[in-house]
């Protein structure tokens, strides 16, 4: 079974209220659940619409395929009926002729009259839908009963129960959903897990400027601040934000601070500074499509290039594509220490799909994370070297005031191994092959990308971060359909491991890059560090997220 | 105690020896040490400073000097942090900083070098830079009206306002130890020459202008503070234009307040499960 609820209307009527009970209903009773948010950037009006997905096996995407339309309003309907199943159903909240003729029969019509009329409360049609909808696919009533005590109080719950009995009346059963046995699961989005991963990575400093859709991560730790602890700070811009950030690792605390594109142009001075001063920072970067404002509230994987390549001068990094939450929880924490045990800034690349969506995952294990924080902890007698030159150019890092009479000087100019400004020709050249020399001992670190599919590809995808979930569904299909496909998909991107990807290139005779994006910029990456050509190229660049069933068309119609 | 050997880039007869000077008897004055002490600085002639100084320093970026000394302060109140920039660095390229950091009221001292122009560029308008003075770039006089910071700073509602002078080091060394022990921001607008570059503003032109607020003088009075700190031209007044008590940001910051400074906070991954569950 695998069934998806659609649940439309114009921003401000709801949905992601609704969206959020129904998944959680479905989450209690033991489902596995994939929420999708598709939402305009504006907060009243337009056409907004979640997805939720849920079936007795793991969902790692959001479906095509609709199995019930819950329509706050006439649009929804005209928008979405054609991805309606052969046999699906429309809930309709409006009285009327709106409806068209070949779905009436298949539309359930609630009177949004005779809820508020009945309940007293003129903002509870929505729960009548959904318990209509839990209906529809023979689940009981109680499920949404506890999730309507949870976030409603009073009398608004007993309002919402009236309604939700009234829906739960108005329809009978047409699907067969049946729970998987109960397993213990958390229900997270990309963005939570991001936040998470940075507080149990001891983050004790967020500095950022709101923008969608990397802002939910700093709202997230605002609300754990004083719990936590940890300082949250919302500067006056981005460059204030990273910044503040590099003072704060500088003065000793592990800091992040992240951003969208358009931000993240404001501080590639800053992930330069960064390089220069050897100053540990982990910085999110949520991508969405641009150029400048582009789609700000739609999904995208254009900015690749651009973090791999941003600020001046040459300098090592790390750059880590999230693939799905439990990904973002774990490579979050590893990326705070390999920030600190190389002195370089590293970047968490995620976007709008894997930022918003939420997932039912298995609990986050505390026990993998550890936190090695490279610090030295004795300082040799006489004058500090912050920038001492070593064989793998780590130098001893201290805090500054925790040693008398060490003094930490970093500076923004070349400096020398005090950390002093000079030009001299013989200590510029140390100091840029020091650095040179870190990158290279980074190597090691880096993880292979992982590999989904059958033994022997004819046909290799390569993609990378949040397509990992549609590509992972699209392939297995296509493995059961005795098509030999396998993909690689990229974690860690930047320096790019190349090992898994020469070894399963040698096998299959196609190499495909499967982007969310328009110029194929992993392609290219792969190209520069390993020479090897893709020989299809699937790109989406529309805003809108490839799902499972898009893969399997476009490899089937194009390479297959 | 902050002095150490090390040739300076600044030519001779540069403002900023005695700025640096005065910082340096202003410090020692406090009984600070030098591992206590962080200077943040930008770019620029004046940001040149930490470098002649014996203090932690962060060296950053033109225009940046104060986000990163208000990160150095936010993650460690046990650290005094002084923001050490020129006029361009502070009033120009962070003009958003400085606008934000008055309003943050962060417990650091803003120690502006202001000589009116670009040093290290040699020789453009700065944001203080007299409207009509020439210069290579600004061919025809500059068009522009100064800017003037300590009007600003008081309009912004900062705590500490004062203005300072390169040549008199003692009343300066005095200033930047008043600066420092103040809670909150304070910001000193230093009067500096730039004899390279600046040929209006010289020695002499000050010395005919300045004098020392008299005693007089209420700081806590804004009303007075106003008149003294758009008086300018003729008669240019030196000191603590403005100084009353506030809110520091630290102190009202619960995450701060309630704790020991950040840095000393111990890392336990296992503390934040408790946040994953509540996904349960």
């Amino acid at each position: 079974m695998d069934f998806t609820v659609l649940i439309g209307g114009a921003a401000g009527q709801g949905m992601d209220t609704l969206g959020m009970m129904l998944a959680k209903s479905l989450k209690t009773l033991g489902f596995h659940v994939f929420l999708h948010r598709d939402y305009m950037s504006r907060i009243r009006g337009g056409h907004n619409f979640v997805k939720v997905r849920f079936s007795n096996r793991p969902v790692l995407s959001h479906a095509d395929e609709v199995t019930v339309i819950v329509a706050l309003n006439a649009e929804t309907i005209e928008l979405h009926s054609g991805q309606l199943s052969e046999d699906g159903r429309v809930i309709t909240l409006e009285n009327g002729g709106k409806v068209p003729p070949n779905l009436q029969k298949r539309t359930i019509q609630l009177s949004s009259a005779d809820i508020v009329e009945r309940s007293g409360n003129k903002r509870v049609a929505g729960t009548a839908a959904l318990s209509c909808v839990l209906k529809l696919f023979g689940l009981p009533l109680a499920a949404l009963s506890d999730t309507i005590v949870t976030v409603f109080a009073g009398t608004t719950a007993v309002a919402n129960e009236t309604a939700a009995q009234m829906g739960y009346d108005a329809a009978e059963t047409k699907f067969h959903a049946e729970a998987p046995a109960p397993w213990d699961n958390i229900f997270i989005n990309g963005n939570e897990a991001v936040a998470l991963g940075a507080l149990a990575a001891g983050c004790k400093f967020y500095a950022g400027y709101p923008m969608t859709p990397a802002t939910s991560i700093m709202t997230y730790l605002a609300k754990k601040a004083n719990d936590a602890p940890i300082l949250v700070e919302q500067a006056e811009d981005e460059i204030a934000a990273i910044n503040m950030a590099l003072g704060a690792s500088y003065a000793g605390v592990r800091a992040m601070t992240g951003t969208s594109g358009g931000g993240f142009a404001l501080m590639a001075e800053g992930v330069s500074l960064a390089g220069i001063t050897e100053t540990p920072l982990v910085i999110a970067v949520a991508q969405r499509p641009g150029p400048a404002t582009g789609l700000p509230t739609r999904t995208e994987q254009s900015d690749l290039s651009f973090v791999v390549h941003a600020g001046h001068g040459e300098f090592p990094r790390l750059v880590m594509a999230l693939r799905h939450p439990e990904d973002a929880f774990y490579q979050t924490a590893r990326a705070f220490n390999l920030a600190e045990k190389y002195q370089i800034p590293v970047f968490l690349l995620t976007d709008q799909y894997l930022a918003d969506y939420t997932q039912t995952v298995a609990p986050f294990d505390f026990a993998r994370v550890s936190i090695e924080r490279s610090l030295a902890t004795a300082v040799q007698a006489g004058e500090y070297l912050r920038y001492e030159l070593t064989d793998t150019g780590l130098s001893p890092r201290i805090v500054p005031g925790k040693f008398p009479g060490k003094l930490v000087y970093v500076d923004s100019d070349e400096h020398d191994e005090a950390g002093r400004i000079t030009e001299a020709a013989a200590v510029r050249k140390s100091m840029v092959e020091k650095r040179q020399r870190k990158g290279a001992a980074l190597h090691p670190e880096l993880l292979e990308p992982e590999y989904i599919g059958c033994d022997e590809p004819k046909v290799l995808i390569v993609c990378w971060g949040s397509t990992y979930g549609p590509v992972r569904e699209a392939v297995l299909a296509l493995n059961q359909q005795n098509h030999a496909v396998g993909a690689l998909v990229f974690g860690d991107i930047y320096p790019l491991p190349t090992k898994m990807l020469e070894r399963y290139s040698r096998q299959a005779s196609k190499l495909v890059n499967l982007e969310q994006n328009a110029t194929g910029q992993l392609a290219s990456l792969i190209r520069q560090h390993t020479g090897l050509a893709c020989d299809h190229s699937l790109l989406k660049y529309d805003g809108r997220q490839w799902s499972k069933d898009e893969v399997i068309a476009a490899l089937i119609k194009e390479v297959l | 105690m902050f002095t150490i050997a090390k040739e300076t880039a600044w030519c001779p007869g540069c403002g900023n020896f005695g700025i640096l000077q005065g910082l340096k008897e202003g410090l020692d004055s406090l009984n600070l040490e030098p591992h206590q002490v962080v200077i943040s600085s930008g770019i620029g002639q004046a940001a040149k400073t930490p470098h002649y100084i014996s203090a932690n320093m962060f060296n950053g970026l033109h225009g940046r000097s104060l986000p990163a000394g208000i990160g150095i302060k936010l993650a460690n109140k046990d650290l005094t942090v002084i923001v050490e920039s020129g006029d361009g660095c502070s009033y120009g390229e962070g003009g958003n900083h400085f606008v934000h950091a008055v309003r943050r009221n962060l417990d650091i001292t803003h120690l502006v070098h202001n000589n009116q122009v670009y040093g290290l560029t040699k020789g453009q308008a700065s944001p203080t830079t007299a409207k009509h003075q020439q210069t290579e770039l600004q061919s025809e006089g500059v068009q522009l009206e100064p800017l003037n910071p300590l009007t600003l700073a008081l309009t912004l509602g900062a705590g500490f306002v004062a203005r300072g002078f390169f040549a008199d080091r003692k009343q300066l060394a005095a200033l930047i130890a008043e600066a420092i022990s103040y809670r909150g921001y304070a910001l000193i607008d230093i009067l500096q020459t730039c004899p390279s570059f600046n040929k209006v503003n010289t020695l002499k032109w000050y010395k005919e202008r300045v004098y020392y607020l008299s005693a007089e003088h209420n700081p806590a009075d804004m009303g007075q503070a106003r008149i003294k700190a758009e008086e300018w031209g003729e008669r240019i007044p030196l000191g603590v234009i403005y100084k009353r008590e506030t809110a520091e940001y630290g102190a009202h910051n619960t995450v701060i307040n309630a704790n020991p400074p950040l840095v000393d906070l111990p890392l336990k991954p296992h503390d934040a499960k408790r946040f994953m569950d509540e996904f349960r």
